[in-house]
């Protein structure tokens, strides 16, 4: 199993059709192929052993990513808004590659994209059909060091076939993904919406007014974004029709459920679909279905509105059990550890090989229990459990508190460390445009739904949150900036 | 032959090439018109097909058999008809889940 094989089935099965870029200039599934091949040309006679894309996202992206895997080398994509001295360290851990990207000795992704569509002619290499890794990606490390998640041809292909059907797409579909290049979605999305036959177009950074313009203009009908992208398309002050679009995939991190309420109120016509996944499992492990969301905004039944709260159910292929701290697993409603195991789990870094269990599972590190049903509940990194006294208390609960109250835009709940509690609960709280706050009225606020010992002690106002790109929160960063040891 | 998930095959008599996705324990006789499903990559020994084995095989398509053991995937279209111990293979029913990247 070899990307490749997506590749050509896509270039037999609807060769003609535009499967990458805008109607007006995009490439044919054949073009992508014939890029895809004299990339591999280059790369090969350089002798380079890995593609490392360092730039924005594009058609380039696609080529690349083919043109590694015709050639028999990894892409690696790297962060290219990483500070220098990062982005060098992780180029030094692949001396032998072919950058993609901006800088001396490097080919910008224009150029390449100019270079692989030209009409000269190009001995095709002969693809490989070891299962080397297609890509690698070094994760954000919210808790630690980048570590290089290597994801093998079987892995990305296991994805592709237990998830989308070939050729299921109408050929007027086309897929916005606003997620950088070196995101695990940014890669799937790039096989699935192939392998689907339907259209990828990228934005290059995500601002919520060239998003809804683009949706608009090039007829977008199946569009992922991060809980934050959504939240600031919902802040858009006119026009937030979205022209054809049918599908809007969310995910990348927990997304509030008062921004997803708001989101289902906004557009009641839109299928919403709630993807949980990580880099090691080759993307969506979970999906909650547009069925589902109609499911609990129908429902008077409280136990079916909070699956809203929920990433939905695992993919036929994905095994998924919840475990105790003694590593036996554990009954519905019970909280634990998220174990799963697939073909489409790679759960491989570079340098440390395979971390999985004898029975082939892998740990998430997150937390999160099932329902009765099997709708799975993520409570958040283990490592952010607030600890205050006896009591565990999920940072996730105070913050979709928070985010109820109409002047607030986002929010980060963190313990910091306290003689007499072992740890207190505060907040950081960043305020809707013109909008002002009494900080006690707040805390009355929260007070008003949460229990005294889960209300936050102190809650102060920043303007931004840290978050990385994808909108994941960094809470040890909040808590450097509430400037407590950490 | 034992088959393993994954594994890419293709037919002696025509263009088709599957990928096996499920698989059941023993030994199986998969075959496209007639003839054996042969590894990819091995010698080929060109065969002529059986005529009741040609009602073509559609690229993309997943194939099954009634009892649901083996499940391939057609990664190459042909003319020729994919078949388990003789019985040819049925169209498995597409699978419904959203897109979600």
């Amino acid at each position: 199993m070899n990307l490749t094989m997506l590749l050509d089935m896509a270039a037999d099965g609807f060769g003609d059709r535009v499967i990458a870029g805008t109607r007006a200039s995009g490439l044919t599934a054949v073009a992508l192929r014939d890029a895809a091949q004299r990339g591999a040309r280059l790369v090969a006679d350089r002798g380079a052993d890995a593609i490392v894309y360092t730039d924005v996202n594009g058609l380039g992206f696609p080529v690349a990513m083919f043109a590694a895997a015709y050639a028999g080398v990894p892409l690696v994509p790297l962060n290219y808004r990483l500070g220098a001295e990062q982005l060098d360290a992780l180029r030094a851990r692949h001396p032998g590659a072919f950058v993609v990207g901006p800088g001396a000795g490097a080919l910008p992704a224009q150029d390449w994209l100019d270079v692989t569509t030209s009409t000269d002619p190009f001995d095709a290499v002969e693809p490989g059909y070891e299962d080397i890794p297609a890509v690698v990606i070094y994760t954000s490390g919210t808790t630690s060091e980048p570590k290089g998640v290597l994801l093998r041809h079987s892995n990305l292909v296991s994805y592709v076939f237990g998830s989308v059907e070939f050729a299921s797409a109408g050929d007027d579909e086309a897929a916005l993904m606003s997620v950088p290049p070196y995101h695990i979605a940014a890669v799937a999305n790039v096989i699935t919406s192939l392998y689907a036959g339907r259209r990828l177009i990228t934005l290059e950074r995500f601002d919520p007014q060239e998003w809804l313009a683009l949706v608009r203009s090039e007829g977008v009908t199946n569009a992922l974004v991060v809980p934050t992208m959504l939240a600031r398309l919902l802040d858009v002050r006119g026009d937030r029709s979205l022209g054809r679009l049918r599908t809007l995939a969310y995910g990348g991190a927990p997304a509030p459920s008062s921004v997803v309420r708001k989101a289902l109120e906004t557009w009641p016509d839109l299928d919403f679909v709630n993807a949980y996944g990580l880099t090691e499992t080759s993307s969506t492990i979970a999906v909650l279905t547009p069925q589902d969301h109609r499911d609990v905004l129908a429902s008077q039944d409280p136990f079916v509105r909070a699956r809203l709260g929920s990433v939905g159910r695992p993919l036929p292929g994905v095994q998924l059990e919840i475990r105790g701290s003694d590593g036996v697993p554990l009954g519905s409603g019970v909280p634990g550890r998220i174990w799963v195991a697939g073909d489409q789990v790679s759960a491989e870094y570079a340098g440390k090989g395979r971390q999985v269990d004898e029975r082939g599972f892998f740990d998430t590190r997150d937390e999160g229990f099932l329902d009765e049903d099997g709708y799975l509940f993520i409570g958040g990194r283990t490592d952010d459990t607030i600890i205050r006294g006896a009591e565990n208390v999920a940072p996730a609960e105070i913050e979709d508190v928070l985010m109820r109250h109409p002047a607030i835009a986002d929010v980060a709940v963190v313990g910091l460390p306290d003689e007499q509690w072992g740890q207190r609960i505060v907040a950081a709280v960043v305020l809707r445009e013109g909008q002002e706050v009494d900080l006690e009225q707040l805390r009355e606020f929260a007070r008003s739904t949460l229990r005294g010992s889960k209300t936050p002690e102190e809650i102060v106002i920043w303007s931004d949150l840290p978050r990385t790109e994808t909108g994941k929160l960094v809470r040890r960063h909040v808590v450097d900036r509430f400037g407590a040891p950490v | 032959m034992k088959l393993k998930v994954g594994q890419a095959l293709v037919s002696v008599v025509d263009d088709t090439a599957v990928i096996a996705t499920k698989v059941p324990d023993g030994d199986v006789v998969l075959t496209c018109g007639g003839a054996p499903l042969v590894p990819k990559g091995s010698e080929v020994t060109p065969a002529d097909a059986d005529p009741a084995h040609l009602q073509g095989s559609l690229l993309g398509k997943r194939y099954v058999d009634a009892d649901g053991t083996v499940e391939v995937l057609c990664t190459k279209a042909g003319p020729a008809s994919l078949a388990l111990d003789g019985v040819l293979l049925a169209t498995a029913e597409a699978k419904a889940l959203p897109s979600s990247d």
